[in-house]
């Protein structure tokens, strides 16, 4: 399974270009060669506010409103759904110890079966999840990212003139 | 069990502490010592690496000995551990990994910091850390110490409390001198030999059973004395209501505490992006869902090959089975094979402890440090002194995980377990899902949120059977257990969750819009995250 995992990592390594790809503003906070932090976050209130601005309104924007959207149909009900069944098996186990002592095949019994589901089930959302993140979340995010990194940058950069 | 086994597990032991004290050394000939490199080794390790990482931070000894015992012993009961330590990191992965790396910088305290008041905030989530990670590390620290007992025939005293003693000094040195960059590779080498050691065992086992699963659960069923019973729940939670009560307490506790170990957090700020600890996460979630797998296999085959009434005449809480199953794959007792099985098995699990205690020992100190010592001193210092204090914490918190394992020697190693991931569910994960997803949610609310979980899970185990009461508990002569349940999840993930609502609705101050966008916004893009 390991080495599935491997390949299936790798695979997706090519499928998405901007994997090595850091933070735009990497270094930003470590105060590291950016010339953008000093004007956007020093002591110059105004330079505050217009950060405070940018996000205000890409969270209004409709590609962010979109993006967590997306990010919330599928974690919230994926969420509910394994807690549920988790809960169940929990309770089943305590409540109904009767219920899961019945054989299915050989010594495999209902309690077998629903133990290794949680197993196989808590795989597949992980490999659900990690798919819908890629092909629906991913590139984005990563937009915003650069627009937000964009708007900061000009904005210091007038703020310099 | 006793003789030629123990030196060389001592010499596998000692290899693998040389190798972890270079490690160190080599990491830290060119330390900076800037705050970036120690709380988070420079954020530079790939998913790969850091999925392994939180895999070795994960599977503790508790995990590889005590559940296989469990399952050896109770049979499916045992089982029901394995579950809920995989299925809590769907928790991980879904609310919290991405999110949490986005937000903060080094502990849970920055991303509730990141929208609210900063002071109030870091005090009590500090706090709260510093507990959780206390708790856990005297429980690794307690269980080394019956380990070595155990395992290398010392059952004396001074044997013990040598290797408690030992075990916290090590890590100290590791810690303050290597931070989380040697504390990460030592959990990588760890990660690796426990794998190793587990699927050797589990390819041994099932070769002993030509492949058939079937037959080893019957031949297990037949030989614990208990028949078809051994198969199915209720062989140890069985019994009254309260017992069974207590179950599905601990059973929450497992699924929600793991998001809300602060070690478990810090980790996924070794990496660059969001993105990579989504997949440091994936790779964690193979790696242990593959390990909990191999550990029911262990626990059925050493029912089977061993015996149940040997597991338990060896050790009543079934911690040694797994070293006695490699003893009989090996070859048996005395055989050249069964003693290099049960040395190898051995020092994995020295290996697994020291891995672990230093994960903890970091995570704490970086709370006391950065969250703690931050908030309560008067003047801003530079952070490099804000390392220097975390240097030194790390050994303050060694100190105290070693005096209070001194104290608590006696306790059982899984309770101590549960203990701290019913704490974590408590007073940690409420306020990060508040922070991360709840718009109104006010500094007030989120104060009371963590001491509204925290302080009710302290009390509630302060007056339960565990500490008085029972002639098992640590003060067994006198009786001021009004709490039946021995793991208070049930009822402090709930107040834990209720504290920081009501908090919020009768908050004075309006939620910080600005700053809620700010989080919002970074925590799904990346945008400005460290």
């Amino acid at each position: 399974m390991e080495k599935q995992e491997g390949r299936a990592a790798a695979a997706v390594r090519l499928d998405v270009p901007w994997y090595e790809a850091l933070s735009p503003d990497w270094g930003e906070w470590g105060g590291t060669d950016s010339s953008a932090a000093p004007a956007a976050q020093g002591p110059d209130s105004r330079g505050a506010t217009e950060t405070a601005d940018i996000y205000a309104e890409v969270r209004r924007s409709a590609a962010f409103q979109e993006v967590r959207g997306r990010y919330r149909r599928f974690v919230i009900p994926a969420s509910l759904a394994f807690l549920g069944w988790y809960v169940a098996y929990v309770v089943a186990a305590t409540a109904a110890p009767e219920l899961m002592a019945r054989p299915v095949a050989g010594a495999v019994n209902v309690a077998m079966v629903a133990g290794l589901g949680q197993f196989l089930s808590t795989f597949l959302l992980t490999w659900a999840y990690a798919r819908h993140a890629r092909l629906h979340r991913d590139r984005a995010a990563l937009e915003l990212r650069w627009a937000v990194f964009d708007r900061r940058t000009r904005g210091a950069e007038g703020d310099a003139r | 069990m006793s003789g030629d086994h123990q030196p060389l597990a001592l010499l596998l032991f000692s290899a693998f502490v040389a190798v972890t004290l270079g490690i160190t050394t080599w990491v830290s000939r060119r330390r900076q010592g800037s705050a970036e490199e120690f709380y988070a080794g420079g954020r530079l390790f790939s998913p790969m690496e850091n999925g392994f990482a939180i895999a070795g931070d994960y599977m503790s000894a508790a995990s590889f000995l005590g559940i296989s015992g469990l399952i050896a012993l109770f049979g499916y009961d045992g089982m029901l551990y394995s579950v809920g330590f995989l299925v809590a990191w769907l928790v991980v992965l879904f609310l919290v990994a991405e999110l949490v790396r986005n937000v903060g910088r080094f502990t849970l305290a920055d991303v509730v910091a990141a929208r609210m008041r900063e002071r109030p905030v870091r005090i009590a989530a500090g706090t709260s850390s510093v507990t959780v990670s206390v708790l856990y590390l005297v429980a690794q620290m307690v269980g080394a110490g019956s380990l070595v007992a155990l395992l290398l025939g010392g059952t004396s005293g001074a044997a013990r409390t040598w290797t408690v003693i030992g075990v916290g000094a090590l890590m100290v040195i590791h810690v303050s001198l290597g931070g989380m960059r040697a504390t990460t590779w030592i959990q990588i080498v760890k990660a690796v030999l426990l794998m190793a050691g587990a699927i050797a065992l589990t390819v041994l086992v099932l070769v002993r059973f030509h492949g058939n699963v079937n037959e080893l659960l019957n031949t297990a069923a037949e030989q614990s004395g208990h028949g078809r019973e051994f198969l199915a729940p209720g062989l140890r939670y069985g019994g009254d209501w309260t017992a069974r009560i207590d179950f599905i307490s601990l059973g929450l506790a497992l699924v929600l505490g793991t998001a809300g170990l602060p070690h478990i957090l810090s980790r996924f700020y070794t990496v660059p992006t969001a993105l990579a600890a989504r997949r440091s996460v994936i790779w964690s979630i193979g790696l242990i869902g593959g390990f909990y797998l191999m550990t029911i296999v262990l626990g059925f085959g050493a029912a089977a090959l061993v015996g149940t009434d040997a597991v338990r005449a060896s050790n009543a809480a079934g911690n040694t089975a797994v070293p006695l199953l490699a003893l009989d794959l090996g070859g048996g007792a005395g055989s050249t094979g069964g003693t290099v099985l049960f040395a190898v098995v051995a020092a994995i699990a020295f290996a697994t402890i020291l891995a672990v205690v230093a994960g903890i020992t970091l995570a704490s100190s970086a709370s006391v440090a950065h969250d703690l010592y931050a908030s309560l001193k008067r003047a801003h210092t530079e952070r490099r002194g804000e390392v220097a204090v975390a240097r030194l914490a790390a050994a303050g918190i060694g100190a105290v995980a070693i005096a209070l394992s001194l104290l608590a020697r006696n306790l059982n190693v899984a309770f101590l377990v549960g203990l701290a991931f019913a704490v974590a569910a408590s007073a940690n994960l409420p306020v990060l899902l508040y922070s991360l997803f709840w718009r109104n949610f006010t500094t007030r609310g989120a104060v009371w949120s963590v001491y509204g979980g925290l302080i009710p899970a302290v009390l509630l185990v302060v007056v339960s059977p565990v500490v008085s009461g029972s002639p098992e508990s640590i003060l067994p002569g006198v009786d001021f257990a009004y709490f039946p349940l021995q793991n208070p999840g049930v009822v402090s993930i709930p107040l834990g969750f209720l504290a920081g609502w009501f908090g919020t609705v009768t908050s004075t101050e309006p939620p910080d819009e600005a700053r809620h966008a700010e989080t919002e916004v970074r925590s799904l893009t990346g945008a400005g995250a460290v």
